[in-house]
């Protein structure tokens, strides 16, 4: 093993790993923006819209992401949507966050006590209110935890971009693996720089789970 | 039988033979009562008679099957919905009304993750629409007359829950209600605790606080409300003025549930 090669791999794994923050942070953005309202349908009283956040939920978390990845960048082709390698990469892993991310806000919200909520009610809050005001905040708190792991779990996700010719952190080792003839040393570069970025999220998560749940105490 | 009756004046809360049921089970069968202003009225029964239930409708966080409610006059509009229940037919409505009404509640239930201030200033700051400055002198106001003005910024989870009750009766009160409804609020406290809520209701009695009481406090009940009601099985057994109640019982299931208390 020559850790030089580790060394010199570097900078260009780094530029590469920009791609991979950026399908992270902005898939979870999107993600979270699904995530709401289809956690709120998965809770409402109305079959359809409970039917339709089930079968979503479902979909997404029963097929493995890259079968999701394929069907958007080779299947949809086929009916005359072509999207790039990019917007098909963002697409799946927001899609499939969103499903995710809607379990752990449902769990979120269904963890607020039904008193509080009932107290709400008896003020007079409208059910808009309540949502805002009561149940999400809260939510926030108790969902954090399961949330935290779900940013790590995406962090890593993102590396099935590369089988879609993406030049993320993952897609730069295997071009310069083949490179250089190295695959152990590349490999083992790329893997600490997933590592830092884990660990570093983790860390945060842990710093915003205790200033989100100071009144517990 | 009612001995709050009173010419000429429209009650606040007004019950007019309202029946619920869970399941298969009749929780109220045909209970109306009035509670005018200044009145207090205890609901005495043993658990299941259904007193928290009828309290719990008053401001519709239980809906009656058949019956109608009218606060200050006003009936709560009610429609059938596609499987034929009652519900409420504005929604808007029932806000209204219910800040007419504030409820206490026997577990508290301050909001978590507020502090007392910010539980005080939230239902008037967003439903009564009230200016900040004006919401906070008044919460201070109410802080200071149920005794825990020095603990405006903590949160609820460090208070003890003889604190919290009254933390949450000025949360009530805060909205400037024309009603009390306290639904068992010292059932959830230690007894050493019990006093220090009570003190406050006296207080809000004296003042003339119109109050709708659920309460296992017979010697409280008796000592505060001008009406006793006695529920029994979903229907009001016997009511009247405290002394009647407590001394003068015209049926023997009064007679029985005072003597196991």
């Amino acid at each position: 093993m020559i850790l030089n090669l580790i060394y010199e791999s570097m900078p260009q794994l780094l530029k590469s790993s920009i791609l991979t923050i950026h399908l992270t942070c902005i898939s979870l953005i999107i993600g979270a923006c699904l995530a709401l309202p289809l956690a709120l349908g998965r809770l409402s009283k109305n079959r359809w819209v409970a039917g339709f956040s089930f079968a979503y939920v479902y979909y997404f978390r029963g097929t493995p992401l890259l079968v999701q990845i394929f069907l958007i960048y080779y299947g949809l082709p086929q009916i005359g949507l072509t999207l790039d390698a990019y917007t098909s990469a963002l697409l799946s892993l927001s899609l499939n966050t969103a499903a995710y991310t809607a379990e752990i806000i449902r769990g979120g919200i269904q963890a607020v006590a039904a008193g509080e909520i009932e107290s709400a009610h008896a003020m007079g809050l409208n059910r808009a209110q309540v949502l805002r005001r009561i149940i999400l905040p809260q939510m926030i708190g108790f969902a954090l935890p399961a949330y935290g792991n779900e940013i790590i779990l995406q962090i890593k996700a993102t590396s099935l971009a590369s089988t879609i010719t993406l030049m993320d952190l993952t897609g730069m080792a295997r071009t310069l693996a083949a490179e250089t003839y190295a695959p152990l040393e590349i490999f083992c570069a790329a893997g600490i720089i997933y590592l830092v970025m884990v660990f570093s999220t983790s860390k945060l998560v842990t710093w915003m789970e205790r200033r989100s749940t100071v009144y517990r105490c | 039988m009612h001995t709050n009756f009173k010419v000429n004046e429209v009650p606040q809360v007004e019950v007019r033979d309202i029946w619920k049921r869970f399941g298969s089970d009749d929780v109220l069968k045909g209970v109306s009562l009035k509670a005018y202003n200044h009145d207090v009225i205890s609901i005495i029964g043993s658990s299941g008679s259904g007193k928290s239930t009828l309290l719990r409708c008053i401001n519709y966080l239980e809906i009656p099957d058949a019956g109608s409610i009218f606060i200050d006059g006003e009936p709560i509009k009610m429609k059938r919905n596609r499987d034929g229940r009652l519900v409420p037919a504005e929604r808007a409505q029932v806000c209204r009304l219910r800040t007419k009404v504030s409820m206490v509640f026997q577990n508290f239930n301050l909001w978590s993750h507020m502090t007392v201030l910010q539980n005080l200033i939230e239902a008037p700051m967003r439903v009564l629409k009230r200016p900040r400055h004006e919401a906070v002198e008044y919460a201070e106001l109410l802080l200071q007359k149920v005794g825990i003005a020095e603990k405006r910024d903590e949160y609820p989870a460090r208070l003890s829950g003889g604190q919290q009750q009254r933390v949450a009766i000025a949360r009530a009160l805060a909205m400037m209600p024309q009603v009390l409804l306290l639904d068992e609020i010292t059932s959830a406290l230690d007894p050493e605790l019990v006093g220090e809520v009570l003190n406050v209701i006296r207080s809000l009695a004296a003042e003339g606080r119109t109050m709708i009481i659920v309460t296992h406090e017979m010697k409280f009940a008796r000592e505060v409300s001008n009406l006793v009601i006695f529920l029994n099985e979903g229907v009001i057994c016997e009511a009247g003025p405290p002394q009647k109640v407590f001394e003068s019982q015209e049926t023997e299931r009064l007679r029985a549930f005072l003597s196991s208390t």
